[in-house]
């Protein structure tokens, strides 16, 4: 049997560095990524949040920052469904790769049975889908929630 | 006809797509868009259950084969998958493809997903967990920018190193 993660692969038209820019940006991230604004100050062991409206959704900690390679953090969304839950690693590795950056997100570290991987499943996706198409054509997508099925996902 | 209810999957890839379904079907049907998108390959669909399936090396000769297994305009197709190397249909089965096609609000979800009627090992898995993300992803950039990424593929060496173990004949 796999075990519990979840790896997803993208090729972008970008570069390294503003690849590692949209990654870690909050404004930036706000753009593509939802409506969800990063907050770190990417140091060794520092708090990580993801926030939306101003509130804290999710949080973990720093664990690598290697810009522009690897960048890995981990987190746990905050509600109640999710209590308990230990905050898995998401690991992304940009590999230059011709004129494009090859972007890997690695997101392991899951509880058996865990509810997050689901939902992150789900997720994972749409965002990094809205973020190649930002950093291709200055548009996000607008993806809404409710469309990505995460909340069906995780029930 | 094949029984899909045997078959479970294996590779599951989704993205986003800021299209329309109708275009996405299209550039995952027709030669003159996988050309752009696929390594020069030319894809041929015969839009019916029972139909063919064919990707045709830029030469002319069949890289690919099968049968149109599910049909649905512009949702849902289904299709064998076999590459044209000696046994390989023989010694690891039918390989079944679906593209799932659906709007998520001003965008398009494509959910595809390749299943097997067997276990199939990871080493011969790995050929299309490289490939479908560089292929999936350079058909977003032709649909989103009118161009496709430059993506040169090195061969997939695990699959095939495991392939040749199996006694597959590979190129």
């Amino acid at each position: 049997m796999r075990k519990p993660e979840f790896v997803y692969v993208t090729y972008i038209e970008t570069t390294p560095e503003k690849l590692w820019h949209a990654l870690t940006d909050g404004d930036f991230t706000e753009r593509y990524w939802f409506g969800v604004r990063l907050k770190s100050d990417w140091k060794v062991g520092s708090r990580f949040s993801m926030m939306r409206d101003g509130a804290e959704n999710d949080a973990g900690e720093v664990i690598e920052v290697d810009p522009p390679r690897r960048l890995s953090y981990t987190f746990v969304n905050l509600s109640e469904k999710y209590r308990g839950e230990r905050p898995a690693r998401a690991t992304f590795v940009l590999e230059p790769y011709g004129s494009l950056v090859k972007l890997t997100l690695t997101h392991e570290g899951f509880d058996e049975g865990s509810k997050m991987l689901p939902a992150i499943s789900k997720g994972w996706p749409a965002i990094l889908s809205s973020l190649k198409s930002i950093l291709e054509t200055g548009r996000p997508l607008e993806v809404p929630y409710a469309a990505m099925k995460m909340e069906d996902a995780s029930q | 006809m094949i029984d899909i209810g045997s078959f479970k999957p294996a590779i599951v890839y989704t993205i986003y797509i800021a299209s329309t379904p109708e275009k996405v079907w299209q550039a995952l049907t027709t030669a003159e868009f996988s050309r752009q998108y696929f390594s020069g390959l030319a894809i041929e669909l015969e839009q019916k259950v029972g139909g063919a399936f064919v990707v045709r090396l830029p030469d002319g000769r069949v890289h690919i084969s099968g049968e149109v297994i599910e049909c649905d305009p512009p949702r849902r197709l289904t299709i064998t998958w076999n590459v044209n190397w000696p046994d390989l249909v023989e010694k690891l089965g039918p390989t079944l493809v679906t593209y799932d096609i659906e709007r998520a609000g001003d965008a398009v979800r494509l959910m595809l997903t390749q299943a097997h009627d067997r276990t199939i090992d990871d080493d011969i898995l790995s050929g299309g967990r490289a490939g479908w993300p560089a292929i999936l992803s350079s058909l977003k950039s032709l649909l989103e920018t009118g161009n496709a990424l430059a993506i040169k593929m090195e061969p997939p060496q695990r699959m095939l190193a495991a392939l040749k173990r199996l006694g597959i004949g590979t190129p």
